[in-house]
């Protein structure tokens, strides 16, 4: 198996002071998907703005697909990782479905034509291809994630950070999103409270507190260990 | 929430839709240059704008009323003006400005209900305004929109615990400002970081691509004549 995600003593304190990491180590190989577990303010969405650069750590160093994280492998790296947004409203920015998962595609430089094929194609995957003229804010909550992540998947990632994806889904939107995501062979790195979501995708977990790893193991080990339920 | 309707006007697939944006937003400059310089006595050229607009608009089939009621909104803004011109005795001057002032917004809302925001920004651009005034602008447009819903989600929070809430008590409270622009910024800061993560360089790829037809150049040369031969011919 290659590996995906290489991480070595990650530090970052944002603007104000705050220590939100203090040397992370974490590990991940292609297609395997871990839930990522911690109290509010553990440095769990920290850590993944920093998996494709959108944050740039004070120390440490991120390797994604044996490519190391720098300004020049930024594009390529922005491609292979793809971040789910906790909140889909900031995440849909254009006018239609079909335009929003199309952005990253066209940017990438493909045409028309192409894109439209690759965001088409993606929007497939997540069921959402009836709404593709649709406007994003006259979706519903489960049906704005589920394009938001067609608008990752559209541009082929290797690997998709979900940031607390079932918020705003109701049980059942909880689990069809369960359901879409065990059916997408890509690595997967799900935040989430939700631990039956979390059962539901995975078997491994890594606990977060004050910006470190505190454990990684088995999912119902990590859970009894911290009380997490 | 009025952005939307104005998205959802903007998607129509009718003449005026279909044409190029450069040439719609040249025919809306030339309007808008045209208006600007009517001077009171030229009410007639104003009616008669009045009246080629509403018909484009129709011709659009746009909800011609509520376009309207769209482009009443500058009426209080001129209608400050407009009432020191009458205080200062030239009633007429103060008319003249809110009728401008209203033509001038409904020439622009015309322009959006029938262009989508990407195309807009795309004819700015092979007009080649300037590259940083269009970036200014598409983000100007996109966080306006979320001034908008915050300032709506703040409304709603405050009348839910205040039971009633009169507009007059809500802008009262100045402090209520201060948090509007920190989570505006807040949120702001979260698309933009929404859109890096997908690639975004400063630039929005735009869908359709772009070519000028014959149909635009008829659309640009007989609207601009108009407009310019009406502005000069009737005094
Ligand atoms: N923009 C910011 N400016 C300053 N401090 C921030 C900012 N964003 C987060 N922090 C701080 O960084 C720390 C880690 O926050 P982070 O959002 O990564 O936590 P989290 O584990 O994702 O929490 P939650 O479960 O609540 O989402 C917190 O102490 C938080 O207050
Ligand atoms: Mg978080």
């Amino acid at each position: 198996m290659s590996r995906i995600v290489e991480v070595r003593g990650l530090r970052y304190a944002w603007e104000d002071g705050t220590e939100a990491l203090r040397g992370v180590d974490f590990d991940l190989e292609a297609g395997q998907t871990v839930a990522l577990l911690g109290a509010n303010g553990s440095g769990k969405t920290t850590f993944a703005l920093h998996l494709n650069g959108l944050l740039k750590a004070s120390a440490g160093s991120i390797q994604i697909d044996t490519l190391v994280l720098n300004d020049k492998s930024l594009p390529v790296i922005r491609r292979k990782v793809g971040l789910v947004f906790q909140d889909s409203d900031n995440q849909l920015f254009m006018p239609t479905v079909l335009e929003d998962v199309a952005f990253a595609p066209l940017t990438a430089g493909l045409t028309s034509a192409q894109a439209t094929e690759k965001a088409m194609a993606a929007l497939r995957q997540v069921d959402m291809e009836a709404k593709a003229h649709k406007a994003p804010w006259h979706l519903s909550s489960g049906e704005k994630k589920r394009v938001a992540i067609a608008g990752i998947l559209a541009s082929d990632p290797s690997l998709l950070v979900l940031d607390e994806p079932t918020t705003f889904l109701d049980p059942p939107g909880q689990r069809s999103l369960a359901a879409l995501l065990a059916d997408l062979p890509q690595a997967k790195i799900l935040i989430t409270h939700d631990m039956t979501f979390a059962r539901a995708l995975t078997k491994e977990a890594v606990f977060f507190q004050e910006g470190k790893i505190a454990a990684r193991g088995p999912l119902d080990e990590v859970i009894t260990r911290f009380d997490w339920y | 929430m009025r952005h939307t309707r104005l998205e959802l006007w903007s998607r129509g697939t009718t003449f005026a839709h279909r044409r190029h944006p450069a040439a719609k937003i040249a025919v809306a400059l030339t309007f808008l240059v045209c208006i600007a310089t009517l001077q009171p006595s030229g009410w007639r050229i104003g009616v008669l704008y009045f009246v080629a607009l509403t018909s484009m608009a129709f011709a659009a089939r746009l909800p011609v009323p509520r376009l309207h009621l769209a482009a009443a909104v500058v009426l209080p803004f001129a209608g400050v003006f407009a009432l020191i011109s009458f205080l200062a005795g030239t009633p007429e001057k103060g008319l003249a400005m809110m009728v401008r002032a209203w033509l001038s917004a409904f020439t622009t809302v015309l322009l959006m209900a029938t262009t989508s925001q990407p195309d807009l920004l795309a004819g700015l651009e092979s007009l080649h305004a300037p590259r940083f005034l269009v970036q200014v602008m598409q983000f100007l447009y996109r966080y306006l929109l979320v001034l908008l819903e915050e300032a709506g989600a703040m409304r709603a929070a405050a009348a839910s615990r205040a039971g009633k809430l009169r507009a007059r008590e809500f802008r009262r409270a100045a402090a209520a400002a201060g948090v509007l622009f920190a989570r505006s910024w807040g949120r702001a800061q979260a698309i933009h970081r929404a859109m890096t993560a997908r690639g975004f360089d400063g630039h929005i790829p735009r869908f359709r691509s772009l070519r000028l037809t014959w149909p635009d150049a008829w659309f640009v040369a007989l609207l601009a004549t108009f407009a310019i031969v009406a502005r000069l011919a009737i005094r």
